[in-house]
């Protein structure tokens, strides 16, 4: 354990009477609370954080907040974080880090901690609370808006800090919010700011587990007020990287706000007026001022009196010479610029002053302008931006002097994170470029985690002088969010997991969970997959739920079908134009399954559609299409015939769905529904009626989807457990067994029903389907029948449903498996005749089968083609896609 | 009328956690589940026979709500509202609705089952439908009375700024989610981890 040797005896805003131990690179120190890392590391002594990514340099604390291009380091402790600017690590007891040198490692461990996101609306955000922000804030508050001002600081007074002024209170106002440890990454439309709050990092491992420890703020405001203040930039010249060279504003604000003299003996190298003060504010601290070297002639004469009060020697015309010292500046030699005798300084710090540069990130990402400022020596905004957007604050006059004379351009860096070095620079413009927008894609200037935030106008400054351009005709390189790094855990906040998107269930999901169902994800839907017996994998689970709804009776939860009630005088014309088939002809109590096509002729969605009334539809979707179905049915009423008297209402969650599948369903029903004519001539297939079920009251639809007798219960969502233990009870005496979506899928495959989306793609017709059938011929149009006239829809060697026999009798083929013509590969490109879209285990064909897209498939049934997987090729026979009870002869039991 | 007890409402299977959610949060927030509730999907002409059926005038701006009785309408859409009524209401107000309607083309769609329903209140309220709610909810611009359909947590909700805090109207398949979400983000609220 070291002292704080560098530290002030008073003064500053740490707490000196809470100390902090920290270990850095191994070795254990103290600091108090209020320090930064970097700061408690300076006040150690200690200044080189690590090696520079490329050439290995020395390279230590440069800054003192988000603009360091340096002093990066990987946290260790408590819980690993790469790649932080030790400038603006908060001290807290217990830290673990160690500097690095470029990149850094990502925890091997998930995250503990929770990060989450929020959503505000204000009517001024007020983006920094230095004082032009905390007037603008104040201004706003007592006007009577809603205010938000946020600051990356633990405490509000951005540069006042810094010059340890005092800093004006906020007024107290219910709708004035003060977010500090808060940091505006990124400006988007319509005012929408995107910001980081670090709001439990300060505490490390006493961070308590149940608040986030970032938030995302999403910030919509009327009007934003930018009061980001400036940062420092330094200035191009000979081994100006070396740890113990610091911006001038850095080491006032080190003295000042954290009490830490950053060396014994300074040489301030400056170009304009504002790195006096730091120099003064050092000086008072203890901190001896070898001299400051002014680069402009003349220097400044009231700062160089007040500067000789204190016996400080000021040299007006001075330029940097040399700079001595690997590890550390040891000396500094100073010359005239334009020559004549050096005078060599020992000294272990140098700070600079190259000017400052607005802060103008997040005005510019918010599309407006930057201008060059003369008299600024920097780029300013320009005032003029399409968003409600105001720049506020003070500013520094500079001159545009960007590179000391002498010494050895590839010692002379401009980006310290990248190292690139002026050298860099002419060799990039030697190569004949001529925009800073090139130069930093090749010389990577810029590109670091800082975004080139003390590098930017100096790269744009020597590359001006390297061509000889103006500055403000060359501009800078694009300004583009984040601002600053942002860990991708605050980022994905709550929404991972489960709570990435929203998980929907049935109502009879508990159920299915109780009884081991694992679950098939269809769209956002959890819908129970099988039901495994003890014992029982997969596969012997579903051929015996098959058995069971082919040998006698199973039920099946359906409540994911989409449905849609169509109501209105004009309903069956709008079914009629959206369906293949002609739906205005069916009887209220009739059903008819349905397809839709796109304009292009291609199959959309299938389902069943039921009249209710004369004027009333319901219409059922697949799964996962349910709003997609909804969608389209109001785009083309409300932007192709809005004369159409017609409403859509989804009611997929009013009703739940249970089928009753199998010879013996008809038993099953009559016994939940006493009063119901279950019998073959009264209650026909694809006709429905109202109907009360153990004592529920509900709708019962003839409709199979398995080629077996069946039944659709609805009754609505509420009474859907009450419903299926009914169902359970009426069943047993029969053997029901519950099936999931596997068998669902195994049992319309088996009759070659095919399911939108899996045997289809968006390149299939009814007619490659073998749902010729269901495309009216007689009327006079519907949304896909032009499409049916061209002549690659009516394509003889289009590809078409057809089943699947592997010869062996025992291969399930993977979905998506090719399939090709000859029993050997021929030379590539091999040509496939299609694909497998489907493929099972059949307990009623006591062997494997598969659909397929097949080229010209229905000529081809008979033929033998081959599958190749792995290095095999496996023979399978085409047949038509029915493969079970071609005739049809179950469905009525 | 009396609901018979055979019926579940989409978050019978959650009361207890949002209870104790509303019980550790020490009064900054407040949450249960208010099944049941009499919901008709609305569509018609504001200007026909029909629109005064329910003994209110339809709202006819955006995201606001009319009050009657027992019953609130809140507007969805320029044709369309989602009339809110106390359990078994249903036959009632359809009952008003459809013969007011004459040869006018009226839509009246029972979702009641549809969405089930949430009551938030407490003073941590708007601070907490912040973390997944898009919607500025400051009284300001959401007042009481006001609806907006919008996403909760990812999920398509209503929500209607009703005393003494906000309904919630969520689908069915999604109130799980929805309550998981809540019970997740009120741990700042509760300490108690999830």
């Amino acid at each position: 354990m070291t002292g704080q040797e560098f530290r002030t005896d008073r003064g500053g805003l740490v707490d000196r009477s809470r100390p902090l131990r920290f270990r850095f690179d191994g070795r254990d120190y103290t600091g108090y609370e209020g320090d930064t890392l970097a700061s408690a590391l300076l006040a150690n002594g200690v200044h080189r954080t690590g090696a520079s990514i490329r050439l290995g340099r020395p390279r230590g604390i440069f800054s003192a907040g988000v603009e360091e291009p340096n002093a990066l380091v990987q946290i260790e402790e408590p819980f690993p974080e790469p790649m932080l600017p030790a400038t603006t690590v908060e001290l807290y007891d217990g830290l673990v880090a160690r500097g690095l040198g470029g990149r850094g490692r990502l925890a091997d461990r998930p995250d503990p901690a929770r990060y989450d996101a929020i959503h505000a609306h204000c009517d001024v955000l007020v983006v920094g609370a230095g004082p032009a922000g905390l007037a603008a804030a104040s201004a706003a508050a007592s006007a009577g808006g809603r205010v938000i001002v946020i600051d990356d600081q633990p405490r509000p007074g951005g540069s006042l800090l810094g010059a340890g002024s005092p800093v004006p209170e906020l007024p107290p106002n219910p709708e004035l919010r003060l977010l500090t440890r808060t940091t505006a990454f990124g400006y988007y439309d319509d005012n929408y700011v995107v910001a980081v709050e670090r709001r439990t990092n300060h505490l490390g491992a006493n961070a308590p587990a149940h608040l986030s420890r970032e938030r995302i703020w999403r910030i919509r405001a009327r009007e934003v007020v930018l009061a980001t203040g400036a940062h420092e930039r330094s200035l191009a010249f000979a081994d100006n990287d070396r740890p113990g060279v610091m911006l001038a504003g850095a080491a006032r604000t080190y003295v000042n706000r954290y009490g830490v003299r950053p060396g014994r003996r300074a040489v301030v190298m400056t170009t304009n007026d504002s790195a006096y003060a730091a120099a003064l504010d050092l000086h008072a601290a203890g901190v001896e001022i070898a001299a400051v070297a002014d680069l402009r002639p003349g220097g400044s004469p009231a700062w160089a009196q007040r500067c000789a009060e204190r016996g400080i020697d000021v040299l007006d015309g001075h330029a940097v010479a040399r700079v001595i010292g690997e590890d550390r500046v040891s000396a500094v030699t100073l010359r005239r610029k334009d020559g004549g005798p050096a005078r060599d300084l020992d000294a272990d710090l140098l700070l600079v002053s190259g000017g400052w540069n607005p802060v103008a990130a997040l005005y510019s990402q918010a599309g407006g302008r930057l201008t060059y400022d003369e008299e600024l020596g920097a780029f300013r905004p320009d005032g003029s931006c399409r968003q409600a957007v105001t720049v506020v604050g003070t500013h520094t006059p500079g001159i545009a002097v960007w590179t000391l004379p002498g010494g050895d351009p590839a010692t002379a860096f401009v980006d310290l994170q990248r190292d690139v070095t002026v050298a860099d620079l002419e060799r990039a413009t030697g190569t004949g470029m001529r925009s800073v927008e090139h130069v930093k894609r090749y010389t990577t200037a810029g590109t670091a985690h800082d975004q080139g935030k003390t590098s930017g106008t100096l790269t744009s400054g020597v590359v001006a002088g390297l061509i000889g351009a103006e500055i403000g005709e060359l501009g800078t390189t694009t300004f583009r969010p984040p601002y600053a790094p942002v860990s991708f855990a605050a980022l994905a906040g709550r929404d991972r997991g489960l709570r990435y998107d929203p998980v929907r269930v049935t109502a009879l999901h508990a159920w299915h969970e109780a009884h081991g169902a694992p679950f098939e994800n269809v769209g956002q839907w959890k819908r129970p997959w099988y039901y495994p017996g003890d014992g029982e994998d997969m596969v012997t689970a579903v051929l015996r739920e098959c058995r069971a709804a082919r040998e006698g009776v199973a039920m099946m939860d359906a409540s994911t079908l989409g449905k849609i009630e169509v109501g209105g005088p004009d309903a069956a014309v709008l079914l009629d134009r959206l369906y293949t088939n002609m739906m205005s002809t069916l009887k209220v109590g009739a059903v008819r399954y349905g397809v839709m096509c796109r304009p292009d002729g291609m199959v959309l969605d299938d389902g069943t559609v039921s009249r209710l009334a004369e004027d009333r539809f319901l219409v059922t979707t697949t799964t996962g299409n349910a709003a997609a179905v909804l969608d389209w049915m109001e785009e083309w009423l409300q932007t192709e015939w809005p004369e159409l008297r017609v409403h859509c209402t989804s009611v997929t969650e009013q009703w739940a769905t249970v089928a009753v599948v199998g010879p013996r369903s008809r038993e099953v029903v009559a016994a939940l529904s006493p009063g119901l004519d279950v019998s073959r001539e009264g209650f026909g297939f694809m006709t429905w009626r109202d109907a009360v079920l153990a004592g529920i009251p509900g709708r019962v639809f003839r409709i199979s989807f398995s080629g077996e007798l069946a039944y659709e219960l609805n009754v609505s969502w509420w009474d859907a457990a009450a419903l299926w233990d009914a169902v359970l009870a009426a069943g047993a005496a029969h053997g029901i067994t519950p099936y999931g979506t596997e068998t669902m899928h195994v049992l319309r495959a088996e009759k070659g029903y095919p399911i939108i989306g899996q045997d289809t793609d968006g390149t299939v017709t009814p007619y490659d389907l073998g749902l010729g059938w269901a495309v009216s011929k007689k009327k006079p149009d519907f949304v896909g029948k032009r499409s049916f006239s061209r002549a690659d829809t009516s394509r003889a060697d289009r590809k078409q449903l057809v089943g699947l026999l592997p010869d062996d009798g025992r291969t399930l083929l993977p979905e998506g498996a090719h399939l090709v013509e000859t029993p050997a590969l021929p030379e590539p490109p091999v040509p496939t005749l299609g694909h497998v879209t489907s493929a099972y285990h059949s307990a009623a064909l006591g062997r494997t089968f598969a659909l397929a897209l097949v080229r010209g498939g229905r000529d081809r049934i008979g033929e033998r083609v081959f599958a190749p997987l792995g290095d095999d090729l496996v023979p399978v026979t085409i047949t038509s896609s029915v493969l079970y009870d071609p005739e049809g002869a179950r469905r009525d039991g | 009328m009396a609901e018979p007890t055979t019926r579940h409402s989409p978050l019978a299977g959650a009361a207890d956690r949002l209870a104790r959610v509303t019980d550790a949060a020490g009064g900054a927030i407040a949450m249960a589940e208010v099944p049941f509730l009499t919901q008709l999907d609305l569509r018609l002409d504001p200007k026909g026979p029909a629109a005064a059926a329910l003994g209110v005038t339809l709202p006819t701006h955006a995201c606001t709500s009319a009050r009657s009785g027992d019953v609130d309408v809140l507007w969805l859409g320029p044709d369309e509202w989602l009339v809110v009524g106390p359990p078994g209401a249903a036959e009632r107000l359809a009952g008003q609705l459809r013969p007011a309607a004459g040869s006018e083309h009226v839509s009246v769609v029972d979702v009641s089952a549809q969405r089930t329903t949430l009551l938030l209140s407490g003073p941590r309220v708007r601070d907490l439908l912040a973390l997944g709610c898009a919607i500025d909810l400051h009284p300001r611009s959401f007042g009481p009375g006001d609806c907006v359909q919008t996403e909760l947590a990812h999920a398509p909700v209503v929500l209607f700024r009703r005393d003494p805090g906000f309904l919630i109207f969520v689908r069915a398949s999604f109130a799980a989610h929805l309550a998981d979400w809540l019970v997740d983000a009120s741990v700042e609220y509760t300490g108690i981890p999830t």
